[in-house]
């Protein structure tokens, strides 16, 4: 169908798609009501992978995900309001690829593979492969976004984002870190501050070198992180918060949430 | 004539509580359910839907205009321009007469109205307005607030020159004690535009009336000062327009200008059909007035024990391209520039003007907020520089009953504001922070911080607003009330012109006839132009200007009732329905002395007379009515990210009399939360005479996370002049609760802060 009405915009949620066309950006020909489709609302555990529908509401996933996917969880619980997150889908913010979209960060920064489908057959593009550019995406016009999949944490994970008020807040910028220790690596993800959601790749690296996983966190480690963190984004200045600002609060975040992440980490090695 | 669906009709007070209690409002159930009838709710057989193509440019010459593929489009029944203006071409707030119904070859601010199409779908109206082709020539915009008001050479904004309005104000002599001053501190301090952010959008019904006439429904302040200038536009007289309050989805100021009335009025009367205008919420920010942006300087000279000996200040205040409030809004600033401080040597210098930046007008505590955020932040600098505690400081220097204001107008109701700064400070502090549940962080569930970095900072504000219309403005309400015998049961009709905005105006008007009258039954009619005018739901004055008429009226009402009873009798009174002697008890029920009979009064009630200001030393008894508000603010900020969380807000708040105490609550709370989102969220930002955030997803207002639990201290102490002594509340905690606030995060971070809304950045540069 999708393939046979290329100008037809998916509808999930429908909490950008109902704004864009109340605000007159778009007035798409034809809606694609995609809460037809029950496989999209559920999620399952597959070969020690989640497999999440692109139209599970931030609520599911907070409810029912939060422990296997904390990082993702704790972006859903940020979202919007009540209202939103009770509509609002990873499938839709994905669809959008808005550049301050909240699941992207821990989506990147825990390896999450998005499923894709066309007539054509299924493609499996991993996150950092999917965002192209602002509110540009890998997916084809003739595609669909089918689910997600994450595996479950295996580490500690960590969401922060800055914005302007205390709640209902859209990111001026976002930033998640997700401990791999299994592999001795950190996963990052840095949203808002660029073109696009993207991973801080050269912090990973020095971590990756640097971070000695038996020991206490080294503050010299933690504030280069920070910078490097930092250095990745390509912000800039607009109504929501200016570049420098946005640079500096990235670095603030990493130190903090890397910070929370060695704690955990260092509990349950001691527990 | 047809009524239309979801129109305003009578409604039944709830509750049986007269003055002092607090009876439920009507609206408050249905608006909670979501079945309160706005304005933009109406519906009507046959109507149309108009719309209005407005400018993108905040300065441009319209070289040529094309409505012709409009015109053709299906579905269109009429494209309107200022050709098409039935009479005068222009309209104006205070009747200045500056404002282009539809632009008139040139437009001066983004989202100048310039068309007007109807058609039967709001879509095809849409499309209609796009099909309109305009030839532009654009020119720079003039945003310069300090040029439009101090460089000649700048070109001219509109036929009114620059400044819109000067006001000096001159008492005692400041060059005479300027060499005496032991400690001098200075300031600079500037106000962004805020936004009245009402949730329901300007939207109404015009519908044509067979007579010639218009049946006007619609959400405004003030009926017949829209009146005024819809008449002389549309080329009608006050009695062929008959005018209905419709719901209104909250106002502060920015219903006080026209939005779209004159232009539903336009259509009706070119199509002979009914016309629903309903704006979106981005045409909302540009379809009303804002607070006006301002600079202030400031320079205060003290002894070293923090006496201050003079104050020298200038404050320029950005108006926009017309006239609207600003005459009043330099007014305010001009004589509120100090604040409620004895200064025994002040020279103020105001300034409003013109630009091609957002129109700004009227908005809760206008020109008196601007002013308070600097002498408030004065106050604390002067405190610091003396070594002297905010509190204290301003208890020095606090003005009280029998002290001049800075026009040398004699405070002359209880002012106890040192008494009311001891009650903000002994009340006790908020417990410690407690971080284990993110939500109690800056930052909230958006987890910027699990504790670290945040510092506690406690700070006051002081605000002084002037209640009821000032400067000499022949300022009056009127009310009518008629009682009768229905259902065998004595019921009070109350009909005013009175717009309730949501603040809870009807629930009083029907608690001071129950008190008046002695009877529990009271039916509000809805408010229209049947009755003379109740002035502008603005300026804290509804409950003191309308509640005084509807005191009047029944006042009235009752002596005539009295005078029905047989034997002249002198010590009468109404008590729970029934007419009582001192002297010999109950005589009768007021069912009784009534019989079939409705006995009917309407009442024009002024407040104490006002004089204006003078030209040159700004002096003069302008003000009828103060009010007193004070703050205190605790947050928690994080000093590395500079997120704030507001950890309480306590208000200390001169009321005179508590009419209601449920609605005046409301009313510190409200007005403390739109202070807050001053002080770190709101702002219209703007470059190049542009906003650049004509949305809710970057206009913030404060959320329940953002809004602190209050503690209210609430005084009465009766203003002699007033009706029950009664003080008007709506405006003077928007005033202080901005200055509280940015001095609390200024007591945490060591930060100066010269600027509202605080952002993020300021506090981590
Ligand atoms: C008041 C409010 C607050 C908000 N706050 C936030 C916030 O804090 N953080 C945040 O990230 N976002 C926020 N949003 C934006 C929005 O809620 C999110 O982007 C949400 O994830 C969108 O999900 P949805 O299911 O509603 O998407 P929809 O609106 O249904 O769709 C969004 C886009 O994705 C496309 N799409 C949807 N499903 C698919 C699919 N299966 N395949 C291909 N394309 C698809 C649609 O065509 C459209 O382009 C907010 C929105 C509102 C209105």
């Amino acid at each position: 169908m999708k393939a046979g009405t290329p100008g037809a915009v998916p509808i999930q949620g429908g909490t950008d798609v109902m704004v864009e066309i109340n605000f007159d950006v778009h007035r798409p020909a034809a809606l694609l009501d995609l809460n037809q489709v029950p496989e999209l609302f559920t999620w399952e555990r597959i070969d020690g992978s989640y497999r999440v529908g692109a139209g599970v509401p931030y609520v599911q996933i907070i409810a029912e995900l939060g422990h296997e996917l904390p990082g993702l969880a704790q972006a859903a619980r940020t979202v919007g309001s009540p209202q939103i997150r009770n509509r609002g889908t990873v499938g839709g913010n994905l669809g959008a690829a808005s550049p301050a979209g909240d699941s992207h960060p821990p989506l990147l920064a825990g390896d999450a593979i998005i499923e894709v489908a066309s007539a054509a057959g299924t493609r499996m593009i991993p996150a950092h492969e999917f965002y192209l550019g602002v509110k540009k995406s890998a997916l084809r016009p003739d595609e669909l976004i089918r689910a997600f999949w994450m595996k479950p944490a295996d580490g500690p994970q960590y969401f922060s984002k800055v914005g302007t008020r205390n709640a209902m807040v859209i990111a001026v910028c976002s930033f998640a870190v997700a401990l791999h220790p299994s592999e001795r690596r950190v996963g990052t993800g840095i949203g808002s501050a660029a073109p696009t959601p993207r991973r801080a790749l050269e912090a990973e690296a020095f971590l990756a070198e640097s971070l000695d996983w038996e020991a206490r966190m080294d503050p010299e480690v933690l504030r280069r992180f920070g910078e490097l963190v930092a250095a990745a984004a390509s912000p800039i200045d607009d109504v929501r918060g200016t570049a420098d600002y946005r640079r500096h609060a990235l670095a603030v975040m990493a130190r903090r949430t890397l910070t929370w992440a060695w704690n955990d980490y260092r509990k349950v090695r001691a527990a | 004539m047809t009524t239309p669906l979801r129109a305003p009709r009578e409604i039944a007070a709830p509750g049986n509580g007269g003055v002092g209690d607090s009876p439920l409002r009507p609206d408050g159930t249905l608006k909670v359910r979501g079945e309160f009838a706005y304005s933009s709710d109406l519906w009507i057989e046959g109507m149309l839907w108009g719309a209005t193509l407005r400018s993108p440019h905040p300065r441009a010459r319209i070289v040529s205009m094309d409505i012709g593929l409009a015109l053709a489009m299906n579905g269109v029944h009429a494209v309107l321009t200022h050709d098409d203006v039935p009479g005068r071409k222009h309209y104006g707030l205070d009747l200045t007469w500056d404002q282009p119904v539809l632009a008139i070859g040139e437009v001066r601010h983004q989202g100048e109205p310039i068309a007007l199409v109807a058609a039967d779908h709001p879509e095809i109206a849409r499309r209609a307005l796009k099909a309109i082709a305009i030839e532009w020539e654009v020119l720079e915009p003039l945003t310069d607030a300090r040029r439009a008001a101090f460089d000649p050479t700048y070109p001219q904004v509109q036929e009114r020159p620059n400044p819109a309005r000067y006001q000096p104000v001159r008492f005692g002599d400041v060059e005479s004690v300027r060499d005496r001053a032991e400690v001098v501190v200075t300031g600079t301090y500037e106000v962004g535009i805020q936004d009245q952010a009402f949730l329901g959008p300007e939207s109404g019904l015009a519908v044509p009336r067979e007579d010639g006439g218009l049946d006007l429904y619609v959400a405004t302040q003030w009926m017949h000062n829209d009146l005024k200038q819809i008449g002389p536009c549309l080329g009608l007289t006050d009695e062929q327009i008959h005018m209905t309050l419709s719901g209104v989805g909250g106002a502060f100021g920015g219903r006080e200008d026209l939005s779209m009335q004159i232009h539903a009025g336009m259509l009706a009367l070119r199509t002979g059909r009914p016309i629903k205008i309903v704006y979106n919420r981005e045409e909302s920010f540009f379809g009303h007035v804002h607070r006006h942006p301002a600079e202030m300087r400031y320079e205060y000279g003290a002894t070293r024990d923090g006496r201050i000996l003079y104050a020298d200040v200038e404050i320029l205040l950005d108006g926009g391209a017309y006239t609207s409030a600003t005459l009043n809004v330099v007014g305010n600033a001009a004589s509120l520039g100090v604040g409620p401080y004895a200064i025994p040597n002040v020279k103020i210098d105001t300034y409003g003007v013109y630009t091609n930046n957002p129109p700004c007008g009227a908005m809760r505590g206008f020109g008196a907020v601007q002013a308070c955020f600097a002498y408030e932040s004065m106050m604390d600098k002067l405190g610091a520089a003396c070594g002297i505690d905010p509190v204290t400081i301003r208890q020095i220097n606090a003005a009280s009953q029998g002290t001049p204001l800075a026009t040398g107008q004699i405070i002359w109701a209880p002012l106890p504001m040192a008494e009311m700064l001891e009650q903000a400070r002994r009340l006790p502090m908020p417990a410690p922070l407690d971080a284990s549940d993110i939500r109690n962080l800056p930052g909230g569930a958006s987890q910027t911080t699990h504790g670290e970095g945040v510092r506690r900072g406690v700070g006051y504000g002081v605000g002084l607003k002037n209640i009821c219309f000032s400067e000499g403005y022949d300022d009056y309400s009127t009310a009518r009330v008629r009682l009768e015998v229905i259902g065998g049961v004595a019921t009070a009709l109350v009909h005013t012109a009175a717009a309730e905005v949501g603040q809870g105006l009807v629930t009083v008007e029907a608690q001071i006839a129950r008190t008046e009258l002695g009877i529990e039954h009271v039916v509000i009619h809805p408010a229209d132009n049947g009755v003379d005018s109740a002035g502008s739901s603005s300026a804290s004055r509804q409950t003191y200007m309308t509640g005084g008429a509807v005191k009047t009226a029944c006042e009235a009402v009752r002596q005539e009732l009295f005078a029905r009873v047989p034997g002249g009798h002198t010590d009468l009174s109404l008590v729970g329905g029934k007419i009582v002697s001192e002297s010999m008890g109950v005589l009768a029920a007021i069912e009784d002395v009534l019989g079939e009979d409705a006995i009917e009064e309407t009442r024009r009630f002024h407040h104490h007379p006002t004089t204006g200001m003078d030209k040159r030393t700004g002096q003069g008894d302008t003000h009828a009515q103060l009010g007193l508000c004070v703050h205190r603010a605790v947050v928690d900020v994080d000093v590395e990210l500079g997120l704030v969380k507001v950890v309480e807000l306590a208000a200390v708040q001169d009321v005179g009399k508590i009419i209601n105490r449920l609605s005046l609550e409301g009313q510190i709370h409200g007005g403390t939360a739109q202070g807050l989102g001053l002080a770190v969220m709101e702002e219209i930002v703007v470059r190049d005479g542009k906003v650049r955030n004509p949305s809710f997803t970057d206009y913030l207002i404060p959320t329940i996370l953002d809004m602190p639990p209050m503690r209210l201290e609430i005084l009465e102490n009766a203003d002699p002049r007033a009706p029950y002594g009664l003080r008007g509340a709506g405006e003077p905690p928007t005033l202080s609760s901005t200055p509280a606030v940015v001095a609390a995060i200024r007591d945490a971070t060591g930060l100066d802060l010269t600027r509202v809304p605080v952002r993020p950045e300021h506090l981590t540069e």
